[in-house]
């Protein structure tokens, strides 16, 4: 069995003038949550759609499962929420799964025992006959949710899934996505909420106008260094002097105490010397570079759009 | 075993599924490859139908022709009523000449409630996006094309049955009028609401709804005046003009298609009655009829590769 199930390979989309995506060259394997963070505007939408077959790609090639993108055979082993997932309003949420399932392939009888499972997984077992049309925007991204793992996909595409949702909506997503891991699907998360995607993915890539400027296995971009505050008072200048030869980047600045070190086990060492010198401690609080500070660095200051 | 993430989350359901049951949902889902062909076709076609039940447009489109024909009766009867004392020539001609331009004017009624029905098919679902889940799933985007039509070609032969049928039956029934070449005329006017509904879907895979109504109108009106300028030209004999009414009945067939209806049904007394829709001065061949059902063909494969050959 293939381990890789998504195999881009310089993709490449242009609308007129307009390159919306560059080059996207990835892959992602089984069992894996994958996040794929950048901007508005930066192509994130369309590289998920040029994987999926519903847009042409300019140039390059992709394959799912080990089928080119876009095949049927490829699109019966998948499942995908829309950025804007809409459906016609005058079916009920059961109709609407029932109507993907057959669209699928599914027989009736696993339908019917499918069907109200899932739709109690997202939350919507009582409102499972009510026309959508009557649904607010997070209720329809739940049936969303639910008409793409109608099939139990082996590749779940999720576009800004979280969009709408209220904080339990939310949970719901990164357990759902932590489910089908578990399960041995890939999961392809497009977002820039970036705690949800620090909170759900394995492995995270950024793009920025159309291009990949970094992929990190998650907490790897961490490194050696470990930046500390220590927020303490009666700090002698001969501590001072002793912690210059432990740590480097030291500012005192009134109680609040910056240093770095290379590596967390020499934090012990820095805060014995403090105690040793008479010091008296309130705090020690390791700083780690969030997902956050990572995009920010990645993209820059905000051009605009 | 990936076993049922799905179960232990919800409960008590998945506890009482048996255990083969959970190992066949396992089993049998990689193996499915999508409905086949003809299933998608027919799910698609089911949907379309429900969605016009759903949003009354069946009922309405129903309530129109069921008035339609009740005006018709409720005229013939009366018309019937007060030429008692008429030669029954006369008699019958009047009411020959009624029953054409009921049947001419419920062509139209067809004809518009093909092209109004289906323009919001395609372009709505690739405006509002929801075609993004059906064209993800294991589906030829032929099939959804052909699904589509499907279930407007079953709703359009419905109609063409409930308005022209009707008609040509209450003629009967009513006048004692039996219409000649009757279900080749029927053909004839559903063929015409085929065409403005295969023209309507092919534009409506790349243009916005209103924008395909508006061509396939546009193309119905261009067919119309088409046909009158070659009536004209035939009657005054002006070469130019009839082949100004063969070019547009070329580009767009639908008038051609009822005056070839038209000729079928009336007597060779009409014939002589100059250019008007009624008039056999320029009959469409039967050629014309074939033409049509190519053109029809045609377009509706235009709408498959249309749609398969865009992004969405
Ligand atoms: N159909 C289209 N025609 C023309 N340009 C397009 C089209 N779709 C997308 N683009 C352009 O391609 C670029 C990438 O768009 P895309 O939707 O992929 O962004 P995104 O990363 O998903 O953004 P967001 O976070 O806002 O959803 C944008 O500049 C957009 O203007
Ligand atoms: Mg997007």
């Amino acid at each position: 069995m293939a381990t890789l199930t998504i195999d881009a390979c310089g993709l490449r989309k242009r609308y007129g003038s307009r390159i919306a995506v560059r080059d996207l060259t990835l892959q992602v394997g089984r069992g894996e949550a994958f996040g794929f963070l950048g901007p508005n505007g930066a192509g994130k939408s369309t590289s998920i759609k040029m994987l999926l077959g519903l847009v042409r790609p300019t140039g390059g090639s992709a394959l799912l499962l080990g089928q080119p993108v876009g095949t049927r055979e490829a699109r019966a082993r998948i499942g995908f929420l829309p950025e804007h997932f809409r459906f016609y309003d005058w079916l009920s949420a059961t109709e609407l799964l029932l109507f993907h399932g057959r669209l699928c392939g599914l027989k009736e009888d696993v339908l019917r025992r499918r069907v109200p499972r899932l739709l109690e997984r997202v939350g919507l077992g009582t409102q499972s006959s009510k026309a959508i049309r009557s649904f607010s925007k997070g209720m329809m991204q739940r049936v969303g949710l639910a008409q793409a793992m109608i099939n139990d996909p082996e590749i779940l595409f999720l576009d800004e899934p979280t969009s709408g949702l209220d904080p339990a909506g939310r949970k719901l997503v990164r357990d759902v996505i932590r489910e089908q891991r578990d399960r041995g699907a890939t999961v392809f998360l497009n977002s820039h909420l970036l705690g949800e995607v620090e909170q759900s993915c394995d492995r995270v890539a950024f793009i920025r106008e159309g291009r990949i400027v970094g992929m990190y296995r998650m907490g790897a971009w961490q490194g050696e260094r470990t930046e500390v505050e220590i927020k303490a008072s009666h700090i002698e200048p001969s501590a001072l002097e002793r912690l210059a030869g432990m740590a480097c980047d030291l500012r005192l600045e009134g109680q609040l105490l910056r240093l770095s070190l290379d590596g967390q086990d020499r934090l012990p060492g820095v805060i014995r010397c403090l105690v040793e010198s008479g010091a008296e401690i309130f705090s020690v609080i390791p700083q780690r570079v969030s997902l956050e500070d990572l995009f920010l660095k990645m993209m820059g200051p905000d051009p605009g759009l | 075993m990936s076993d049922n993430a799905i179960d232990e989350i919800s409960g008590g359901l998945a506890a009482n599924v048996p255990a083969e049951v959970t190992d066949a949902w396992e089993a049998e889902t990689p193996a499915s490859r999508g409905p086949g062909a003809a299933r998608a076709v027919l799910l698609m076609a089911r949907v379309t139908f429900r969605e016009a039940a759903r949003r009354k447009i069946l009922w309405i489109a129903a309530i129109a022709g069921f008035a339609f024909l009740a005006l018709f009766w409720i005229a013939l009867h009366a018309a019937i009523k007060s030429s008692v004392r008429m030669p029954v020539i006369a008699r019958h001609e009047g009411m020959q000449v009624m029953t054409m331009m009921v049947l001419y004017a419920g062509s139209m009624l067809t004809s518009l409630m093909a092209a109004l029905t289906s323009c919001d098919a395609l372009a709505g679902e690739i405006a509002s996006g929801s075609i993004h889940a059906i064209a993800t799933k294991p589906v030829s985007r032929a099939s959804i094309v052909l699904g589509k039509w499907a279930g407007f070609a079953g709703m359009i032969t419905l109609y063409v049955l409930l308005v022209e049928g009707g008609s040509i039956a209450i003629a009967a029934i009513e006048g004692g009028l039996v219409a000649p070449h009757s279900g080749a005329v029927l053909g004839l006017i559903w063929l015409q609401a085929m065409v403005l509904l295969d023209v309507t879907l092919a534009a409506s895979t790349r243009f916005s709804s209103l924008t395909s109504g508006a061509i396939t109108l546009g193309l119905y009106g261009l067919a119309f005046v088409g046909g009158w300028i070659e009536a004209f030209g035939a009657v005054r004999h002006v070469p130019t003009c009839v082949n100004l009414g063969i070019v547009s009945s070329l580009i767009m067939p639908s008038d051609a298609l009822w005056r070839r209806a038209a000729y079928l049904l009336q007597p060779p007394l009409l014939g002589a009655a100059g250019a008007s829709p009624f008039a056999s001065s320029s009959i469409p061949s039967h050629a014309m009829a074939i033409y049509a059902v190519l053109y029809a063909a045609c377009a509706l494969i235009l709408a498959q590769v249309l749609l398969a050959s865009r992004d969405i």
